[in-house]
């Protein structure tokens, strides 16, 4: 699988209210690979995200799966927003049996799915709960187990750990990391977490604001096997404080 | 002291409490002649009405007729609304077309169209049906149309790249995600549709519920036009808490 964007700009309005906010994206993702997108506010992050899974279309360029152009969203690009994308009026085992319902699986398949699915994010107890009565930590986690469950090529994961206070986000990226090592997933992380990005993704994208555009792509080759001693391991820190400072530099108004 | 403290703060004591003392300041005034009994009839005169009627049947066959004609033409306008409201809330197209009509006939008030439609319908059901008809779809539409338009993206979005199809994302996101707000708008809208249905056989009626108001006052049987007045009360009341045991039992997870 190789998820291919290619020179894609995207502006908005038009005539003199045009807004350019993509200006010449490029990248691809390949099957079992981990890739981030780390830009501020204003780089058009989660614009590309929408562009990707199809719920927005370029201005030019072209996004494409294994050669077939993107036109439109579909369950081959599994998306995980930020927050409130639970159904409510649904417990956590049929939010993760959903997709499946729409796909029109078989109903034992689906059962089968659904607990494995759970199990693997750890929730198997909480299949009978309604979302308002999970954590903001657990509601992301049915998110991710309702995303794999439909069986995409590409996870898309939309700044997912972003409402999550600071305890919990730490203890999902290495959720998440332990999910990509088991699962041999392929995901595309959008994030203005640095951190974040570098812990999880083999390869981050740096994004430059107004007009968002890719200013520098680092290949991350990190010891990954302990998280919790790579945060505060020498080697890492160096690598996050040059990052930062390139995208410190980006941004006039804060140098 | 305690145990009266526990018994205020059931939710039916104060409620109970409030009905209780009207009836009370109603019975002492009465007793006490304070009042022309052809003004305002001692509690016990109204019972007593109410008892006649009831033994000749009449008070029945009243309520029947009337709640029978609440419900028809309520029924037709809240299947009418729901499609409708849910296709002004999702296509840009219909709204716009559909809006401003809606918008304009809105505000022409209900009880105006009654000769028109004793014109053109004559004075049997029909006319009395399409009035609460006209004078609930409206309302109904808009009120529905407003739910649809507060379903967060997310949760239509997640369903899209889920695999779902537009038809499936009506029916298995947007529908459930407004129903508390539906159940809602009906409730408060029946209200309306009492209200008309009187209007209309104070009108036009031969008999019924409000016929037998306006026959009472031509009688200046004050005691009959009370009892119709706390009859219409009472299965208002009915009807409204029956909305309000729908609306717990279907959506638990939107209280």
């Amino acid at each position: 699988m190789q998820l291919r964007v290619d020179q894609v700009d995207k502006s908005f309005g038009t005539g003199r209210t045009r807004k350019l906010v993509l200006d010449g994206i490029s990248f691809s993702v390949n099957t079992g690979e981990f890739v981030a997108l780390v830009g501020s506010s204003g780089s058009g992050k989660s614009t590309i995200m929408r562009l990707v899974a199809g719920l927005d279309r370029p201005s030019a360029g072209a996004i494409s799966i294994d050669g077939s152009p993107v036109c439109g969203p579909g369950s081959d690009r599994g998306m995980v927003f930020q927050k409130y994308s639970l159904y409510p009026w649904l417990t956590a085992a049929q939010n993760v049996a959903f997709g499946m319902e729409l796909q029109g699986l078989n109903r034992r398949e689906i059962r089968e799915r659904t607990s494995y699915f759970l199990e693997v994010v750890g929730l198997a107890d909480a299949a009978r709960r309604l979302p308002r009565e999970l954590s903001g930590g657990m509601q992301q986690r049915v998110a991710i187990a309702r995303a794999l469950a439909a069986q995409p090529r590409v996870l898309l994961l939309d700044e997912p750990f972003g409402a999550l206070d600071l305890q919990i986000r730490e203890s999902m990226q290495e959720f998440m990391h332990d999910l990509w090592q088991h699962t041999g997933l392929t995901a595309l992380l959008i994030t203005h977490d640095l951190e974040e990005a570098l812990l999880l993704a083999g390869q981050v994208h740096i994004l430059a604001p107004n007009p968002g555009r890719i200013v520098r792509t680092v290949a991350v080759d990190l010891d990954r096997s302990d998280l919790r001693h790579l945060r505060v391991s020498r080697e890492f820190l160096d690598l996050r404080e040059e990052l930062a400072r390139s995208l410190r530099g980006l941004d006039p108004g804060l140098s | 002291m305690a145990r009266l403290r526990q018994l205020i703060q059931h939710p039916w004591v104060l409620g109970l409490t409030g009905v209780l003392v009207v009836v009370l300041i109603w019975t002492v005034a009465t007793s006490l002649k304070l009042v022309d009994p052809l003004f305002l009839p001692s509690p016990a005169s109204v019972l007593a009405a109410g008892r006649s009627q009831a033994a000749q049947g009449l008070l029945w066959a009243d309520l029947v007729a009337s709640v029978g004609r609440v419900l028809g033409g309520f029924g037709l306008s809240a299947v009418v609304a729901l499609p409708l409201g849910i296709a002004m809330g999702t296509s840009t197209v219909i709204n716009r077309l559909l809006e401003p009509l809606m918008g304009l006939i809105r505000y022409m008030p209900a009880p105006a169209f009654i000769p028109l439609l004793i014109i053109y319908f004559g004075l049997g059901e029909l006319p009395k049906i399409l009035l609460i008809f006209i004078g609930t779809l409206f309302f109904n539409t808009l009120m529905i149309m407003d739910a649809v338009k507060f379903v967060p993206r997310e949760l239509v979005e997640t369903a899209l790249t889920l695999g779902g199809r537009t038809s499936q994302v009506l029916l298995r996101v947007i529908t459930p995600c407004i129903a508390p707000q539906v159940i809602d708008a009906y409730r408060i809208n029946m209200a309306a549709a009492w209200n008309l249905v009187i209007v209309a056989e104070l009108v036009a009626a031969t008999e019924r519920l409000g016929r037998r108001i306006s026959l009472a006052q031509r009688f200046l049987r004050t005691d009959e036009i009370f009892l119709g007045l706390i009859v219409i009360g009472l299965i208002g009341l009915v009807i409204d808490l029956g909305f309000r045991l729908v609306m717990r039992r279907a959506c638990a997870w939107a209280n």
